[in-house]
């Protein structure tokens, strides 16, 4: 559907995330370049599997954040899916399959009960997330106040092993996700309308765009992805932990990942496949410290630094302010 | 009893028979179906009443042009139509039959689309995106981006913006071109009625033509258009069918052209004044005295254009002209809220710059701005009396960073005695007090400043009779201690009571100047719609 002359409006539209893979892809380049064992299979799976779980994480940051509203239980629902994936999706092929979906649904109910509040609570999502976060997690230690448990095996290598003996099998499900769910979303009148609501809310009711359904929508699909995070952290594992500090650390680098991809946190402009290239970038930052054998202690607040250099990028538009109130309002 | 209710109880003069025609009086029932009528509209906001059984009628295949001043009524017409707000009496006819709606959809899908004066499109979003917002062409489920593009193709061609590429996100677009989106939007919604609230106000004179153009061929096609200007030109040049409203009713119907401007202006012109206002101080002012402040050619981008004015101390300046001319723009360039302005700005002949209201209340310069909504830019509802009272003056109560309390509340105690606001000063939160005892603790908590200059923009907007009184007894001895006050405010009558001089604005700029006798109603809304008309006969403003 590419015409001539629609390139430049198209490289306007995804210029931010075209400039977090080109970011990633560099960063990943160094990485793989000055890696002590080379770029051999198993080096790229292990990246891929914690790149691919904080980029899952990203997505569902993603889609409340362009609504210009942000999730700080996404990492709390992580946990939670966690603990229930290593007690439930065990057994007998039916089991395991109920359990998956009992995960699942159980995300996406934590993302409804966010919506509902933000919705007719009319809380601000910033203090919503957090209390409910607070609740999810909960939740989590009295299902496992101990860590432990298991996953079923066979779901387990699935999802973290290779495909054809090389690729690995995270991507697939990465990709997955970003054809089943993110595209779809995308081009749909409800995502077309999250994106309406971050830019201009009352433009967009002044459009009769439909407000609380998409918020309702990103809020949801926001716990069901955080869910999937969790099954597959979960794989990875082989067990259960009611970790608060996990659940902060993926919450916070959930956010770091949206303002690396591009994603604007004021709402209504970037991509979910820009947070993925943010996630893998981040990753690979830390890594870079770990292939360059700086001291483990400085990673904090090297991503730290990272992600305020970040943040303050992003804040660059407001020296065009010509009047001030617009700083305020 | 009004004509439309006559109309409503007696169905059997008109001949439709199911479709009772209510109509104006002046607008011969019978000429064509109308499409749409309004009858017995009325609308109260709190104390305020915006419309009383307003009444209008509206015809497919015509431009109909409402007319009317600041708080006319004519906005809250058009939020009715669109759905944005409901009536609190009256009815309205679509098609002969009764309809009303809940919210801009249910208007959009009666097929009756509002070009609003603040724009309505999403920045992030591209063209195409915009255009296709409430209905965006699907297929399996999802939205169709191929048909979606040929939908704003054509919507744009249809609108004349050939140059605007369906792609480009709308944040990237100039304001005129956001306003050519902004009509090709409404059209791709194919409206039966389209209203049109100043639409062409940020266009360029090249679009403004394409727009004439495009609306003659809509009322070819048979839409019902309502035009809402201040420009008398436009309306000349499209105009069927004119409807004037004044004070909340619909005073007049008249095919265009029937009328002069200066029966245009009669018709809007019709408030009885109930107000009495302090006497202007007689005192001839020493021509060659250094004015308090002095500004020289000031331009903010396209919305302010060469401003020069000079105010001397002991002077009322008012502003005037119709809503959003460049008037709120103008007090806070001078009170340093806006950056990039040009021009000069001279402060007792010395020239200044200010950098924000911390700069702009220091005592050397002695600015105070009383903002025009006082719930957000003036006050912190939740806060005590006393706290908003003290809040700017702060530097001047405190030692060392400490506020010394017994001289904050001597303060506060005198200014609540020259205000007489009914409230003890600690214990209410200021958000518990009227609207005009508000108002008053905006007015206060800048006096605690000792102010050389006052700027006010619309301060006794939504406020009652009694405080507006005291408001402008208050400034009348302000002026009388010394001050330089320069007034904005969209009630004419203020400003023929209250002001020295005004300077009507219109369009960023400032169109005329009237001294003293010269301020009349006539004058006032003649310069405010830009007309220049043989002398005015004189209504005399009463004090």
């Amino acid at each position: 559907m590419m015409t001539r002359g629609d390139w430049p409006y198209w490289l306007r539209e995804h210029r931010g995330t075209l400039l977090a893979l080109a970011a990633f892809l560099l960063m990943f380049a160094i990485y793989a370049s000055n890696h002590p064992a080379g770029l051999n299979a198993n080096v790229a799976n292990t990246a891929a599997n914690k790149g691919v779980l904080l980029a899952i994480v990203a997505m569902a940051q993603t889609l409340v954040v362009l609504t210009s509203g942000i999730d700080l239980s996404v990492g709390m629902v992580l946990v939670l899916a966690n603990c229930l994936a290593s007690t439930i999706v065990v057994g007998s092929p039916l089991q395991v399959a109920l359990g998956v979906v009992g995960v699942l649904a159980t995300g996406a109910l934590c993302g409804a009960i966010n919506a509902v509040i933000v919705i007719y609570g009319r809380l601000q999502p910033i203090v919503t997330t957090i209390a409910t976060g607070a609740v999810y997690y909960g939740v989590a230690l009295a299902l496992r106040p101990v860590p432990g448990g298991d996953i079923d095996g066979t779901l387990g290598d699935a999802l973290t092993g290779k495909v054809f003996g090389w690729l690995p099998a995270a991507l697939v499900l990465l990709l997955g996700l970003v054809l089943l769910i993110w595209l779809p979303f995308r081009r749909s009148e409800t995502g077309r309308a999250v994106y309406a609501i971050g830019s201009a809310e009352v433009a967009a009711y002044m459009s009769g765009v439909p407000i609380r359904r998409a918020k309702f929508v990103a809020y949801t699909l926001s716990g069901l992805l955080a869910s999937v995070a969790g099954l597959f952290i979960t794989c990875i594992t082989s067990s259960g932990e009611a970790s608060a500090a996990n659940g902060n650390t993926y919450t916070l680098y959930s956010i770091a990942a949206v303002v690396l991809g591009g994603v604007s946190l004021f709402g209504g402009s970037g991509s979910a496949v820009g947070a993925i290239f943010g996630a893998l970038m981040f990753r690979t930052i830390g890594d870079l410290l770990f292939v360059f054998d700086l001291e483990p202690l400085w990673q904090p607040l090297f991503q730290g630094v990272v992600l305020t250099a970040a943040v303050s990028l992003g804040a660059l538009r407001l020296l065009r302010v010509r009047n001030r109130l617009d700083l305020y309002g | 009893m009004s004509l439309s209710e006559v109309a409503g109880r007696a169905p059997g003069r008109s001949q439709a028979g199911p479709h009772p025609l209510g109509g104006s009086p002046d607008v011969p029932v019978g000429r064509g179906a109308p499409i749409f009528v309004m009858q017995g509209i009325s609308k109260r906001y709190g104390g305020v009443r915006a419309l009383q059984g307003a009444d209008l009628t509206i015809e497919g295949g015509r431009i109909h042009a409402v007319l009317g001043e600041n708080g006319a009524g004519k906005s809250t017409l058009i939020k009715i139509i669109a759905g944005v707000v409901a009536p609190d009496e009256g009815r309205m006819l679509l098609d002969g039959r009764p309809v009303s709606f809940a919210s801009p959809a249910a208007a959009n899908a009666a097929g009756i689309v509002c070009i609003f004066q603040e724009l309505s499109l999403i920045p992030d979003l591209s063209v195409a995106d915009n255009i296709a917002i409430s209905n965006p062409p699907r297929r399996f489920g999802l939205i169709d981006r191929r048909a979606q593009r040929r939908m704003a193709e054509e919507a744009l061609a249809r609108a004349g913006a050939h140059d605007i590429h369906p792609l480009a996100l709308v944040k990237d677009l100039p304001l005129s071109r956001r306003q050519m989106v902004e009509i090709a939007k409404a059209l791709a919604r194919r409206p039966r009625i389209l209203i049109l609230d100043e639409a062409t106000s940020a266009l360029t004179a090249a679009d403004v033509t394409k727009i004439y153009a495009v609306l003659k061929r809509l009322r070819a096609e048979g839409l019902a258009l309502i035009y809402i200007s201040h420009r008398m030109h436009e309306i000349a040049e499209l105009a069927d069918e004119c409807t004037v409203f004044c004070n909340g009713r619909s005073v007049a119907s008249y095919a265009a052209g029937t009328k002069t401007d200066q029966e245009v202006v009669e018709l809007m012109i019709g408030r009885e004044y109930s107000q009495a206002f302090p006497p202007r101080s007689n005192t001839a002012r020493p021509t060659a005295a250094v004015p308090r402040l002095e500004l020289r050619e000031l331009s903010w981008g396209d919305r302010l254009d060469r401003i020069s004015l000079q105010l001397h101390a002991g002077e009322v300046i008012g502003l005037g002209g119709l809503d959003g001319q460049g008037q709120r723009e103008l007090l806070l360039a001078l009170f340093g809220v806006l950056s990039g302005t040009t021009g000069e700005l001279l402060i007792d002949g010395r020239p200044v710059r200010i950098d924000g209201p911390s700069d702009a209340k220091r005592a050397s310069l002695g600015m105070a701005l009383i903002p025009e909504d006082r719930k957000t830019e003036g006050l912190m509802l939740p806060m005590s009396v006393g706290e908003n009272l003290s809040f700017a003056a702060l530097s001047r109560l405190s030692r060392w960073g400490v506020v010394d309390r017994a001289a904050e509340r001597e303060a506060i105690e005198r200014i609540m005695r020259l205000l007489a606001v009914r409230s003890d000063g600690t214990t209410p939160i200021a958000g518990s007090l009227s609207g005009g005892n508000q108002q008053k603790l905006v007015i206060g908590k800048w006096l605690m400043n000792e102010p050389r200059i006052i700027l006010l923009n619309d301060p006794t907007r939504g406020i009652d009779v009694g405080t507006k009184q005291e408001i402008y007894q208050l400034l009348r001895r302000l002026a009388e201690q010394g001050a330089a006050i320069l007034f904005y405010s969209t009630d004419y009558d203020e400003l023929i009571g209250c002001c020295d001089r005004v300077l009507v604005m219109y369009d960023g700029a400032v169109k005329r100047e009237l001294v003293g006798a010269e301020i009349t109603e006539h004058a006032l809304i003649s310069s405010a719609l830009n007309i220049t008309t043989a002398e005015a006969p004189q209504r005399h403003a009463q004090r």
